[in-house]
């Protein structure tokens, strides 16, 4: 009867072959070791955060004079509606950490060398995506925060061209007309845009095949009878099950946090925020929330605007240029030499350290002294890329995956 | 008709063509979609002057009124403060407020009108990222600023500093002295923020 039924879809829709070109028989190398969880991760945040999303909206109202209200409404009086939007709040937050891991892991095993580019330039747009996806959400609370920290970003625009700031925010200030298109941007326009790129990285993935922590090619030893990479095993039910073992991992992270400390002191969510939206008066401290604040210090560690605006825009950008600027002969960090093993070593540390910055009182002596070198060290590790990639002193790399 | 007989220069013409209409439609029903988002007749309608008792700030304070959406600062500046404002030139990118925005009759170290040299009318909003900045109108360790502070503006975004006549300290994010907007006094109390009376 099953079978039946499934020859009669599979002559109107390609269900078998699609299933097994992607998952039964969509060969991953044998080696992928935990760096490999965040790609599936960032996958299970997306439907967290779109399924949470849906039930929010039910309850929000994306009007300045009732934004605020309905947040609390939601916390207080819908039943389970605090666990919804904690899942929400704490999701945002855990898709830029996976997302974060996700990105060091390309840095780290050179994923998005040849042939890889075109998966990492979407993978950049997806990331670029979920930035603006987060800050349209950050505005719907009406909170203090969201309120100056919208004023700040659109200010950014401003520095730029003031019409395109104007057309933005549908209004002189941020207001209710502003609040009410970033929740459109929000709800409908940029999680379609999120659901399409994500789409097309996995076609462009499963196009190419996965890289792997040696940095080989699975592709290059195939068994001469099956044509199965000797390195390749079916991605289900392997890492279908690896994958559970993650995101089981995973949940329990994420509840602890939403359990016992959801506003992770003020990191996920900013004290600020539980006071409502006041066009006049800017809190005394205020900053972006943790998974901008590198992007922020840089900002602000410049003393002229549109060269800051232009720095802290460049920052984010050149990640884009990344398979381009990278002249290495190997992927893997395991085989680099110690030139590129240091540079990344320093440029982590640095957006660490930017990150740290960008949450401090800019009024304390060290911060931007220590944001200008970080900045240097940043920039200075995508711009000596082609150099240092290039005299570095690689190792032989192995044939076969190592395990 | 078999592919050989087709005429390609005409197949070709009529792809582009089509292309160029279709490009023009397409145009044509964005540009009402992105219109339609720019501020509305409403949004537009709202900036009217707004009125202001400022009898009400004693000598060293301020008051904030809300203009167009945004704070509008009255500060009642002391003598000693006007007095300061005079030996602040070495510290700030603008003292004679030349590429700030202000209106004409602004155009001082007091960034006042002559009749009222002491109430200082300005936007709230630091020239920099749009924060508004917080006063830290106290000379000095008073204001937790440093002992050398003499007493002004301080943006907690970027941490811009002004003076107490709103305008930017030397190497501070922000670009330009704190906006001046159009002002007239109607009577010895009675400001009117958001329009310029021209005097006879």
């Amino acid at each position: 009867m099953m079978t039946r039924l499934l020859g009669w879809v599979d002559e109107r829709f390609p269900l078998t072959s699609v299933w097994k070109e992607h998952l039964a028989e969509y060969y991953a190398p044998k080696n992928f070791n935990f760096w490999y969880y965040f790609g599936s991760l960032a996958m299970l945040v997306l439907v967290i955060q779109i399924v949470t999303g849906i039930f929010l909206t039910m309850n929000y109202k994306p009007d300045a004079r009732f934004a605020f209200a309905s947040v609390e409404y939601i916390m207080r009086d819908v039943d389970y509606g605090w666990l919804i939007r904690y899942m929400h709040s704490t999701g945002a937050s855990m898709f830029f950490v996976v997302v974060y891991l996700h990105m060091m892991r390309g840095l780290l095993y050179g994923s998005y060398q040849k042939p890889r580019e075109l998966i990492w330039l979407l993978g950049m747009a997806i990331y670029l995506c979920l930035m603006a996806e987060a800050f349209f959400g950050y505005l719907l609370p009406w909170g203090q925060m969201s309120y100056w920290g919208a004023q700040v970003i659109v200010s950014l625009v401003d520095a730029i061209s003031p019409p395109v700031a104007l057309w933005v925010r549908g209004d002189y200030v941020i207001a209710d007309a502003t609040l009410n298109r970033f929740f459109a941007f929000h709800v409908i326009a940029l999680p379609l845009i999120l659901v399409i790129l994500v789409f097309l990285h996995i076609v462009a993935l499963h196009q190419v095949g996965s890289n792997n922590p040696d940095g080989i090619e699975i592709k290059k030893h195939k068994d001469p009878t099956t044509g199965i990479p000797l390195d390749g095993i079916p991605f289900h039910p392997y890492y279908s099950v690896k994958d559970i073992v993650g995101v089981v991992g995973f949940l329990i992270v994420y509840f602890g946090i939403i359990f016992f400390s959801p506003e992770m002191g003020g990191y996920f969510l900013e004290e600020n925020n539980f006071i409502p939206a006041d066009p006049l008066k800017t809190p005394p401290h205020i900053s972006p929330v943790w998974y901008f604040t590198p992007f922020y210090a840089i900002l602000r560690a410049i003393p002229q605007k549109q060269v800051g605006v232009i720095a802290m825009g460049l920052a984010v950008v050149i990640f884009f240029l990344l398979p381009w600027l990278d002249r290495g002969i190997v992927k893997s960090v395991r085989y680099r030499g110690s030139l590129y093993k240091t540079a990344l070593g320093l440029f982590v540390v640095a957006f660490l350290i930017l990150g740290y910055m960008g949450t401090q009182d800019p009024n304390l002596w060290y911060v931007n002294p220590v944001s200008r070198i970080c900045a240097l060290v940043y920039f200075g590790f995508f711009f000596l890329m082609p150099i240092f990639t290039r005299m570095d002193k690689t190792k032989p790399v192995p044939d076969r995956v190592t395990g | 008709m078999s592919e050989t007989l087709a005429d390609h220069g005409r197949r070709k013409f009529l792809v582009g063509a089509t292309t160029v209409v279709g490009a023009a439609g397409v145009a044509a029903v964005v540009t009402p979609f992105i219109l339609s988002m720019l501020p509305s007749a409403r949004a537009k309608a709202a900036g009217a002057p707004v009125e202001v008792d400022v009898s009400k700030v004693e000598p060293g304070m301020m008051m904030t009124q809300e203009w167009r959406g945004q704070p509008v600062w009255i500060v009642n500046r002391t003598p000693e403060m006007l007095a300061q404002l005079g030996k602040n030139n070495a510290l700030l990118s603008d003292p004679d407020s030349a590429s700030s925005e202000q209106p004409e009759f602004c155009k001082n170290p007091n960034r006042s009108s002559a009749e009222h040299p002491n109430l200082l009318v300005t936007v709230g909003i630091c020239t920099h990222l749009g924060c508004s900045p917080v006063d830290k109108m106290k000379k000095g360790e008073a204001s937790g600023m440093g002992s050398d502070w003499p007493g002004g503006f301080f943006c907690p975004c970027h941490g811009s500093k002004y003076d107490l006549s709103g305008r930017v300290f030397k190497s501070m994010p922000a670009p330009l002295n704190l906006r001046i907007p159009p002002y007239t006094f109607l009577s010895e109390t009675r400001l009117l923020i958001g329009e310029e009376k021209k005097r006879a």
